[in-house]
């Protein structure tokens, strides 16, 4: 996951008096929200066997960003969106050693830097770390599925507080074309599997999907950047996991984004540059 | 080339490297995985110490356990439903000297057997004869364990089965048959349950009797109201069956008293084992649940103490499936091992190594989570475990069984299970919202776990190179010198499965020594009397246990390796009614009979 921020600091016209104290920065959201829903978690429900092994991961992104910032953009970076990174991979990944952490971590960095086309990066870098763990080292890493309670109301919780900050960022309509596809999908499973609909509805329920949901899937700088493109790309998200699901793939929804997410940004990059090339011509 | 490039191209090397990294060590370690498996008996027996040799049939045990069918509400998940019920248990019933074997059976209607030890190698199945066979009948549930204790103190130990239905105390009528006493001992009418345990929790010379509940206690699984009988949590479930703590009151009769005295719980037991974790001559309780946290119960003589948060060890829900006790590093301390479940990409749960960590003691006493460090965390889909010296080399093996549900191969289960178990309470928690199994495996065929301890630390695999090569659903572990022989054998109950009989060769060059314990002012069955050997200037400390391991029960004599040319300085015996009795230097490769002096 990267920081799902649509408007920065820089952008806002600043606030004076107490709204300045209460006025938070978004770039702060992200990265409070995340925390709130991992010490939420870990302090009702015990979801981290070790603190450390969360803290190893976000200082391994950090640090890796810190670097590579400074290598190849010769600035230090902000580490918001690290520490998110880190922190999914904290919360996502498990596993009874440490090393996994450090590695899904500082692969999810590094990812941005080297999978660039046109200048930009095409992986979610937490969606691509975990993926590449579960797919490489399923011997010693799962990810997040059924190690958080199963009751209601902390992910009432999150959803509202998800919802709220979402709203904010300007990116509900991506979370609720999902959520609504997935729900549809679930439908369609259980017809076509004969399962419960109540057991195709499940996974929603969970706590891996509420990251999914409201960190991945948003992350503005692996998502196409029309609003009506953001929803197509997320329904058909939504579809290749149903596919999947199909083939009882457990994860699912990760391989899916892992698959779709970077088409559809490559696609944008390719129109984008055919459009310029044309743009160029018609100058000349 | 820029620098900037460069140092692209310097990125994407390493990016590629950390991406490969694992690959090669996994192929690395499979290379010397597979070196480790490949040999026989003799080259087991020079590098190893030992092997196994599974000998069942030839011993003339012909045991094949069969699973219960339940209300066919249940049908679609039935293989689920009904994984549980192959228990073993030793036990010397008739008092000649050698270990008997009592297995349960799970289908109603179906037998449960005792074989007799013959003293010739083999064994033959007297449960008919002496009344403890036919007792799955319909309208009582079926078997899921049992323990032995001699609650009377007449010298002869007495059968409580542990039952999904009507819990069952037989009284040993001196070796030579069994009399059903359940309603004269004022045990309840129906329980859930898959664990028991016997322990004189008070001190008072009477074996009390702890059972651990599963599903609830109102649930006839063969006549259900409703669907709705599943955990409501996958980790974190408290509407599993209670727990009860049965009182001796000495005159055949129990009161139940696990309220009263701080045991107080719903989660799902399904092992529990009890030793003096403290050195306060109490025993403590410890219960391993399904579905969430561990529970460790100081016991102050009269009440109980719930510290699980506390030492350590509930704290982070899993599936806990077993519990046994171990001296692991030869210091007079005990660790503990609870059985998780672990399947590759999809839960890695690990079993936990609980160890007490160092500079804590008495209610100070803090454990860790060791499992890893020393090597016994992944056991596949682990169920019963037991710790024993099984080449006599002087330090503790861990012996462990595993597979879940062993059907269609090809087909798993696991993306139904994983689907369901992370969804709402509401959804996990009724049966009719479980995808049905249609003949898919969860967890199934797995390889079983011989982990050597090195002494220095390190538990090594080495199951496939002493020759425990089976795959069957394994349950229940028990350990025991079935032949007297000096050598630690090894019973497994399967689910769905034949009980399998490991008789184990330990090279000669390693000696042991052995106690067999009576009790006289402490209980008759010796339970909670606790042995510590010194010897070349180290120490081992054992525990007489009235159950432990999965639906087990070791066989009641302490057996301990010595390794080569042992200098053994002396055993001391502490037994529950407080006695100290010292043993200067007890000959090695022989049984000691030990009577509680007066």
């Amino acid at each position: 996951m990267s920081q799902p921020v649509s408007e920065t600091a820089a952008t806002r016209p600043p606030a004076g008096g107490w709204k300045q104290w209460v006025s938070l920065d978004n770039r702060y959201i992200a990265p409070i929200f995340i925390t709130c829903i991992l010490l939420a978690g870990h302090l009702s429900f015990g979801i981290l066997e070790s603190y450390q092994k969360t803290l190893l991961a976000i200082v391994v992104s950090i640090a890796t960003e810190m670097v590579l910032g400074r290598i190849f953009f010769h600035k230090w970076l902000h580490p918001a969106s690290a520490y998110i990174t880190g922190i999914s991979v904290g919360i996502l990944v498990r596993s009874p050693a440490f090393w996994p952490y450090a590695l899904c971590s500082a692969i999810s960095i590094m990812s941005k830097y080297v999978l660039r086309v046109k200048g930009r990066h095409i992986w979610n870098p937490s969606n691509f770390g975990i993926s590449a763990m579960l797919f490489l080292v399923p011997e010693t890493v799962a990810s997040l599925s059924i190690q958080w309670g199963n009751y209601l109301l902390p992910m009432v919780v999150i959803w509202i507080l998800g919802s709220v900050i979402i709203w904010r960022l300007r990116r509900f309509h991506i979370t609720g074309i999902y959520v609504a596809s997935f729900i549809a999908f679930a439908f369609l499973r259980s017809w076509i599997t004969g399962s419960p609909w109540q057991s195709e509805i499940a996974p929603i329920t969970g706590p891996m999907y509420q990251l999914f949901i409201f960190f991945m899937i948003t992350d503005p700088k692996t998502t196409v950047r029309s609003k009506a493109w953001q929803c197509v790309v997320v329904f058909l998200i939504a579809l290749v996991e149903m596919v999947m699901r199909l083939q009882q793939i457990v994860y699912a929804p990760f391989y899916a984004l892992f698959i779709v997410g970077p088409t559809a940004m490559l696609i944008e990059i390719w129109i984008d540059s055919r459009r310029a090339s044309l743009a160029k011509a018609a100058a000349h | 080339m820029s620098g900037s490039r460069i140092a692209r191209m310097v990125l994407g090397i390493v990016f590629i490297g950390l991406l490969a990294a694992p690959l090669v060590t996994k192929r690395i370690s499979a290379r010397r995985a597979a070196d480790r498996s490949k040999t026989d008996a003799r080259t087991a027996l020079a590098r190893h110490g030992f092997y196994l040799q599974e000998v069942s049939q030839a011993a003339g045990i012909n045991f094949v356990h069969q699973a219960p069918a339940l209300d066919p509400k249940l049908d679609p998940i039935m293989p689920e439903v009904a994984s549980m019920g192959a228990g073993v248990s030793i036990v010397d019933f008739d008092r000649d000297g050698w270990s008997d074997i009592y297995v349960t059976n799970s289908a109603i209607g179906s037998k449960n057997a005792l074989y007799r030890n013959q003293r010739d190698g083999n064994f033959k199945d007297v449960a008919g004869e002496l009344g403890v066979a036919d007792v799955n009948q319909p309208g009582t549930g079926v078997s899921t364990g049992a323990v032995w204790g001699d609650y009377d103190n007449d010298g002869y130990e007495d059968l409580f089965l542990i039952k999904w239905g009507r819990p069952e105390l037989f009284h040993n009528d001196g070796g030579h048959g069994f009399t059903r006493v359940s309603e004269q001992a004022g045990l309840p009418p129906w329980i859930n349950a898959n664990t028991a345990i016997w322990f004189d929790y008070d001190g008072d010379g009477l074996l009390d009797l702890f059972v651990g509940g599963y599903y609830s206690e109102d649930i006839d699984l063969w006549h259900l109201n409703t669907t709705r009988i599943m955990p409501d949590s996958f980790e974190y479930a408290r509407n599993g069956g209670r727990k009860y703590l049965f009182h001796n009151l000495g005159n055949g009769r129990f009161e139940e008293v696990s309220a009263k005295i701080g045991i107080n719980s719903r989660r799902w037991s399904l092992a529990a084992a009890a030793a003096d974790l403290r050195g306060t001559g109490h025993p403590d309780l410890f219960v391993a649940n399904d579905y969430g946290v561990s529970e460790l119960y100081f016991n102050d003589g009269k009440r109980f103490h719930e510290v699980g948060e506390q030492t350590g060890v509930g704290f982070a829900p899993k599936s806990g499936m077993n519990a046994a006790f171990g001296d692991i590093f030869n210091q007079g301390r005990y660790s503990v091992y609870v059985s998780n479940i672990s399947e590759d990409g999809i839960l890695i749960q690990g079993n936990n190594l609980w160890v007490p960590k160092d500079g804590t003691e008495g209610d100070a006493i803090k454990y860790q989570n060791l499992a890893r460090d020393f090597g016994v965390e992944l056991g596949g889909w682990s169920f019963g475990a037991q710790f024993g010296d099984l080449n006599n080399d002087g330090t503790l093996d861990l012996y462990l069984t595993n597979g879940y549900i062993s059907l269609d191969r090809s087909k798993s289960y696991w993306y139904d299970f994983s689907k369901v178990a992370g969804g709402n309470s509401t959804i996990i928690g009724d049966a009719r919202n479980w995808p049905a199994f249609e003949g898919r495996s969860l967890s199934g065929y797995q390889s079983k776990r011989v982990w050597m301890n090195d002494g220095a630390g390190k538990f090594v695999d080495v199951a496939q190179a002493v020759g425990v090569n089976d795959t069957y659903d394994g349950r229940a572990v028990a350990l025991a010198d079935l032949w007297n022989r000096g050598a630690l054998d090894v019973v497994v109950a399967n689910q769905k499965g034949p009980l399998l009989v490991y008789k184990n060769t330990v090279t000669p060059e390693n000696e042991w020594i052995e106690f067999e314990l009576q009790g006289t002012a402490s209980n008759r069955s010796a339970i909670g009397a606790r042995v510590e050997m010194f010897w070349n200037g180290q120490q081992q400390v054992q525990e007489v246990s009235g159950g432990s391991g999965f639906a087990a029960e070791n066989q009641r004599r302490l057996h301990f390796g010595l390794g080569k040319y042992p200098q053994i300085e002396r055993a001391v015996i502490r037994w529950p009614s407080g006695k100290v009795q010292t043993i200067d230097k007890p000959a090695a490769d022989q049984l000691h009979t030990v009577k509680e002096p007066a």
